[in-house]
């Protein structure tokens, strides 16, 4: 079984993993921020290694990733990015400050950075519990300020020993019209997609 | 001078003849490995993401791995008309991106990514004259056909030539 034999049926049902999950993880942010968060129809990238650089606007883009393993049942990544604009605005909104001031990061910016990839993870993981009766838990978070390829790719080397291509489930959160918040991706290893496929019956 | 600027991916390994430059963005834990014949001026990157093809269960992408992705580099750079007595080594790349608590094997990825790397060299006896490795910073690298060097970008940590 690898990730090109996946059909769109099987797809269609990872989109829909993806919605309900990054569904309850927006509400989440909305709560956490108090400010109303839209999110896009969660989108599945099966790509090649070479691929991985293009995502996020341009392999060299900095961006703010916050890292976490997915344990349980189900294994595999979660990493929410964000562009460091967003990143400045979401840490002035925790910290009660003016959206547009600057923004050090220090232990504690960061560290309620980490805090917000820490609640949003475990949203998304316990609709995900939730709908298939799996375990399924968060690890501690990590975090990283660097280049998109170069954070992108942490989740995919992981993936290389087993396979030559990743899967993730992609979705974009956004807050009034156009402006981005932020970019969730789910990345279940091999063994992991196939069982969450099966345990809601879109694989014998 | 930048006639020819060709990207190299994740997993993957190109070799040119000179005018060209070879470039490879956002580099992690991944190694950016650097061969250059200063005579024939033929360069060759391979961006590899693991080190040890016999520890992986797929190892169908040779570039994918230090030791079956060197060997590849090498290779096709030989029969382009290199020669292996005049070839040497610049690395990049082998950084920790995250940092957890628990420093597991999967964490120390980039650190093994340049041992194998360097094991690997060795073997082949093609000196490694220069590197910057390490930390926990991404970096692009682009390497040039008319003298061989490398150049490294980074963010917060400037641009410099090795």
């Amino acid at each position: 079984m690898d990730l090109t034999s996946l059909n769109s049926f099987h797809l269609d049902v990872l989109k829909e993993i993806g919605n309900i999950g990054s569904g309850n993880a927006a509400t989440a942010l909305a709560k956490l921020i108090d400010e109303k968060v839209d999110m896009k129809v969660p989108q599945i990238r099966i790509m090649g290694f070479s691929e991985i650089n293009d995502v996020l606007g341009g392999a060299e883009t900095p961006v703010v990733g916050v890292l976490l393993g997915v344990l349980g049942d189900i294994k595999g990544y979660i990493l929410f990015v964000l562009e460091e604009k967003a990143a400045h605005r979401l840490i002035n909104i925790l910290m009660c400050r003016d959206p547009s001031e600057k923004v050090e990061y220090n232990e504690l910016t960061l560290s309620a950075l980490k805090e917000v990839g820490n609640i949003l993870t475990s949203s998304y993981l316990s609709a995900l519990s939730a709908l298939t009766g799996l375990k399924i838990k968060p690890d501690v978070p990590a975090l990283a300020i660097d280049m998109a390829g170069a954070i992108l790719s942490v989740p995919a080397i992981e993936f290389g020993k087993t396979a030559d291509a990743v899967l993730y489930i992609e979705t974009e959160f956004i807050q009034g019209s156009e402006s981005v918040i932020g970019d969730f991706f789910l990345a279940p290893d091999t063994e992991s997609y196939i069982r969450l496929l099966k345990t809601l019956g879109a694989m014998c | 001078m930048t006639d020819n600027i060709i990207k190299v991916g994740m997993a993957d390994l190109k070799h040119r003849c000179h005018p060209s430059v070879l470039v490879t963005l956002g580099l992690g834990s991944c190694v950016g490995i650097a061969l250059y014949d200063y005579k024939v001026k033929i360069i060759g990157l391979a961006h590899i993401m693991l080190p040890w093809s016999f520890q992986a269960k797929n190892n169908t992408n040779e570039a994918k791995f230090a030791d079956t992705g060197i060997k590849l580099l090498l290779k096709n750079m030989l029969t382009d008309g290199a020669n292996i007595g005049r070839i040497s080594a610049k690395l990049a790349g082998g950084a920790q991106m995250f940092t957890f608590s628990g420093a597991s094997d999967m964490m120390r990825i980039g650190q093994r990514n340049v041992e194998a790397t360097k094991q690997v060299l060795q073997s082949l006896h093609i000196p490694v004259i220069s590197e910057d490795t390490g930390g926990n910073h991404g970096r692009t690298i682009e390497l040039y056909s008319d003298d061989g060097r490398l150049m490294i970008k980074t963010i917060g940590f400037g641009v410099k030539y090795i």
